[in-house]
C-alpha cells in the first residue's frame, strides 16, 4: 500500500470521499447517447465558477460608492495588472452564462427533461434561472454608468406599479426615493454574497436531484429499466467519469475558444454585452433617450411593453412579464404527451415549439429597439406602432405555447418509443 | 441692475440646457481614420489633446506616463505635455471645477477618458469638424452633429470659420484658418486616433494576446478531441 492509498483510507474513515466520487462520477451511469445539447449543463457550471473567481478579483479593486464606482472600474481596466482581462471575462461571462443557460433550458424542452420523475430538477433549475436574472440585474448597476443607473431605476419602478403597496416596495428596494448610493451598496451586497449563495445552493440541489433519478437522454427512455443481470449497471449507461468528463472537456475547449474570441476581439459585442451609454457616468439629472435592458432580458421586456395598461396602471404588463418567466415552472404539469422526447412527438407539438422559439427570438430583438422603429400602421389599425403589434402577436404565441400545451400535447400523434437508446 | 444680471445668467444657462441631452439621431458621420498602432499619429494627437482639450476637459483615468506606450520618452512627456508642474505618474486632470464650469459655460465639460467608447470615434471625428458660425448661439458657434452645443469652437484659429447652408445641410469654409482643409482633417484624425487609444489603451495588447490564446486553445482542442476518441473507442 502506498502513501496515497493510505491517505485516502484515512480520509474515508472520517469523510465519505470515495463513496461520493463513486456516486457522482465514476459509478454515476449516464446514457451513452448524449448529443450536442448535453454540453450546456457542464458549461453552465464552468461559467459559474469563472464568474465567482473573476468576481472575487474584481471585488478587490471595485468601490461600491456612487462617487467612486465608475472610476474604480476604469482603474481596473487601466491600472490593475490584468484587470482588463478579469473585467472582460466577468462581463462576457455574464452574457455567455445566459447563452449557455438558454440552450440548456431549450434542451429540456426538446427532450422533455422536466417530465416525471425530474420535476424537482426542473423546479430547482427555474429557481437558478430566477436567481441568475437577479444576479445579473444587481451586477449591472455596479459599473454605475448611465445604462446601469437608468436600467435599475426602470426595473425598481416596475415594482412601483403593484396596486396599493407598489410605491413602498420600490422605495424599500432602492433604500431611497430614487436610485442612489444606498441602492448601489445594497445591490453590491446582493450581487457578491446573497445571490451567489442562493445560486450555489440551488445548483447543488439541482445536481443532487439529477443524480438521484438519473439523466434523461435524447430518446427520453429510462435506461434504469434494463440493467445488466450480473453487475446491475444499466445496459445503455456509461460511467460519467471518464467518458463524459473527457467528452465535456472537448466542449469546454470549444466554449473557451468562443469566449476568447469575444474577450480579445469584441468585448463590447457591438453594444450588446457592454453598452456605449454605460461609458458615461451615471447622472440622475439626464435620462437617456433610449433605455433598453441587456439582451438577455429583452424577450420579457418586450412582453412588458406589449401589454396595454389598464387605465393609467402599467401593472398588467409587469404581471405578464413576471408570468412569462415563472411559467416555465409549470411545464412538468402542462405537458400531457405520452412521450418525452421531440423525436417521438408529432408535428403538432413540433409546430408549437417552433412557433414559441421564433416568438421568443422576435420578442428578444424587439426589446432592444425603440417601439417606433418600424413606423406605424394606418388609421385602420389605430395608428399602432408596427413593432408593438408584432410584439403583441408574439406574446400571445409565447403564452399559448404554455397554456394550450395540456390540450395539444395530448392530441398530438406520437410515435412509439424504442426499448433502448438509439444512439 | 443686479436682477438684470441674474436674468441674463439664467437665460444663458437656459439656452445651454438642450445641449445636455445627446442629440445625434439621423446624422451622417464621417469615418474616422483609426489606427492605434500608428505611434506618430497618436503622439501628434496627444499633443493636440493636451494643448487644446485638456484646458476644460479632463481625462481623469489616463496617466501621463502611459504615453511611454506610444513611443514617447519620460523627458518628452515632462518637457512637452506637463505644463502645470504635474508629476509624470499623475492622471490628466484639469484645474477647472465643475461649479465654475457650469457658471462659465453652462454645462460641465465631460471627462474625455472614455468618450470614444461612449460616442464612437466617427462621432468625435465628425463633431470636431462640424462647427459653424451661428449668431443665434451665445458662443457664436453651433455644430452639425451636436445641435446647440455648449462648447465653443476651440480650434477655430486652425480651421477657420464654416457656415452651414440650411437647405443643402452642407458646410462651407468661409474664412480660412492657419491650416488647409486637408491639414485640419489630419489634425482631427490624429486627435480622434489618440482619443480612441486613450479610451482603451489595452486594446492592441488585447488583440495580440488573443491570437496566442486561440492558438493554445486550438492545440488543446486537438489533444482533448483525441483523448475523447481514445476513451470512447469501445462505446457503440
Amino acid at each position: 500500500m502506498n502513501y496515497f492509498t493510505k491517505l485516502i483510507g484515512w480520509v474515508d474513515e472520517r469523510f465519505p470521499l470515495t463513496s461520493n466520487v463513486k456516486a457522482h462520477l465514476t459509478e454515476y451511469y449516464a446514457p451513452k447517447n448524449f448529443n450536442f445539447w448535453y454540453f450546456f449543463g457542464s458549461l453552465a457550471l464552468l461559467v459559474l465558477v469563472l464568474q465567482i473567481i473573476t468576481g472575487i478579483f474584481l471585488t478587490m479593486h471595485y468601490k461600491p460608492d456612487a462617487a467612486l464606482a465608475f472610476a474604480s472600474v476604469e482603474y481596473i481596466m487601466r491600472d490593475v495588472p490584468w484587470g482588463w482581462l478579469i473585467r472582460y471575462m466577468h462581463s462576457t461571462g455574464a452574457s455567455l452564462f445566459f447563452v449557455v443557460v438558454y440552450l440548456h433550458m431549450f434542451r429540456g424542452l426538446l427532450y422533455g427533461s422536466y417530465r416525471n420523475p425530474r420535476e424537482l430538477i426542473w423546479l430547482f433549475g427555474v429557481g437558478i434561472f430566477l436567481a441568475l436574472m437577479g444576479e445579473a440585474f444587481f451586477g449591472y448597476l455596479l459599473p454605475w454608468g448611465q445604462m446601469s443607473y437608468w436600467g435599475a431605476q426602470v426595473i425598481t419602478s416596475l415594482f412601483g406599479t403593484v396596486p396599493f403597496i407598489g410605491p413602498d416596495i420600490a422605495e424599500w428596494l432602492r433604500g431611497d426615493y430614487l436610485t442612489s448610493d444606498a441602492t448601489l451598496n445594497r445591490f453590491f451586497a446582493f450581487h457578491v454574497i446573497a445571490l451567489p449563495l442562493v445560486i450555489l445552493g440551488l445548483v447543488a440541489a439541482h445536481i443532487l436531484a439529477l443524480h438521484e433519478v438519473g439523466s434523461n437522454n435524447p430518446d427520453g427512455v429510462t435506461i434504469k429499466k434494463l440493467k445488466d443481470k450480473k453487475t446491475g449497471i444499466p445496459l445503455d449507461g456509461i460511467p460519467f467519469h471518464p467518458y463524459y468528463s473527457v467528452k465535456d472537456l472537448v466542449g469546454v475547449v470549444v466554449f473557451l475558444m468562443v469566449f476568447a474570441v469575444i474577450i480579445f476581439f469584441a468585448p463590447d459585442m457591438g453594444g450588446y454585452f457592454l453598452e456605449a451609454n454605460n461609458f458615461v457616468p451615471a447622472d440622475p439629472l439626464v435620462t437617456p433617450a433610449h433605455i433598453a435592458p441587456t439582451w438577455y432580458f429583452t424577450p420579457y421586456y418586450s412582453i412588458l411593453r406589449a401589454v396595454p395598461p389598464i387605465g393609467i396602471s402599467q401593472f398588467p404588463g409587469v404581471a405578464a412579464m413576471g408570468l412569462s418567466v415563472v411559467v416555465f415552472a409549470l411545464l412538468p404539469w402542462l405537458d400531457r404527451s405520452p412521450v418525452k422526447s421531440i423525436r417521438y412527438k408529432g408535428n403538432l407539438y413540433k409546430a408549437w415549439l417552433a412557433a414559441f422559439v421564433i416568438s421568443f427570438l422576435i420578442l428578444g430583438y424587439l426589446g432592444t429597439i425603440p417601439a417606433d422603429t418600424y413606423g406605424q400602421f394606418g388609421a385602420w389599425l389605430g395608428k399602432a406602432d408596427i413593432a408593438t403589434v408584432v410584439a403583441r402577436i408574439c406574446s400571445v404565441v409565447y403564452f399559448a405555447f404554455f397554456f394550450l400545451m395540456p390540450w395539444y400535447s395530448k392530441k398530438d400523434k406520437t410515435k412509439p418509443v424504442p426499448e433502448r437508446v438509439t444512439g | 441692475m443686479k436682477t438684470i444680471n441674474h436674468l441674463k445668467k439664467a437665460l444663458l444657462i437656459l439656452s445651454f440646457l438642450p445641449s445636455l441631452a445627446f442629440a445625434t439621431e439621423g446624422i451622417q458621420l464621417d469615418k474616422a481614420p483609426i489606427d492605434v498602432s500608428d505611434h506618430g499619429s497618436l503622439q501628434r494627437g496627444a499633443r493636440t489633446f493636451v494643448n487644446y482639450c485638456l484646458n476644460c476637459h479632463s481625462a481623469n483615468y489616463m496617466r501621463y506616463n502611459r504615453l511611454l506606450e506610444i513611443g514617447l520618452t519620460e523627458k518628452q512627456i515632462k518637457d512637452n505635455l506637463l505644463l502645470a508642474g504635474e508629476k509624470v505618474g499623475e492622471t490628466m486632470k484639469v484645474a477647472i471645477t465643475k461649479k465654475d464650469a457650469i457658471k462659465w459655460l453652462g454645462a460641465a465639460p465631460p471627462d474625455l477618458s472614455v468618450e470614444v467608447r461612449a460616442r464612437g470615434a466617427d462621432w468625435v471625428y465628425t463633431y470636431m469638424r462640424g462647427f459653424y458660425r451661428d449668431s443665434t448661439r451665445p458662443t457664436g458657434w453651433n455644430n452639425t452633429v451636436f445641435d446647440k452645443v455648449g462648447m465653443p469652437h476651440v480650434l477655430y484659429e486652425l480651421q477657420g470659420e464654416q457656415t452651414l447652408n440650411h437647405e443643402t445641410h452642407e458646410l462651407k469654409l468661409t474664412k480660412p484658418g492657419r491650416l488647409s482643409i486637408e491639414e485640419y482633417d489630419t489634425l482631427i484624425g490624429d486627435l480622434t486616433n489618440f482619443m480612441a487609444y486613450m479610451a482603451e489603451p489595452v486594446k492592441q495588447q488585447r488583440n495580440q494576446l488573443g491570437w496566442f490564446v486561440l492558438l493554445f486553445l486550438g492545440v488543446l482542442l486537438v489533444l482533448t478531441y483525441k483523448l475523447k476518441k481514445a476513451y470512447w473507442k469501445d462505446i457503440h
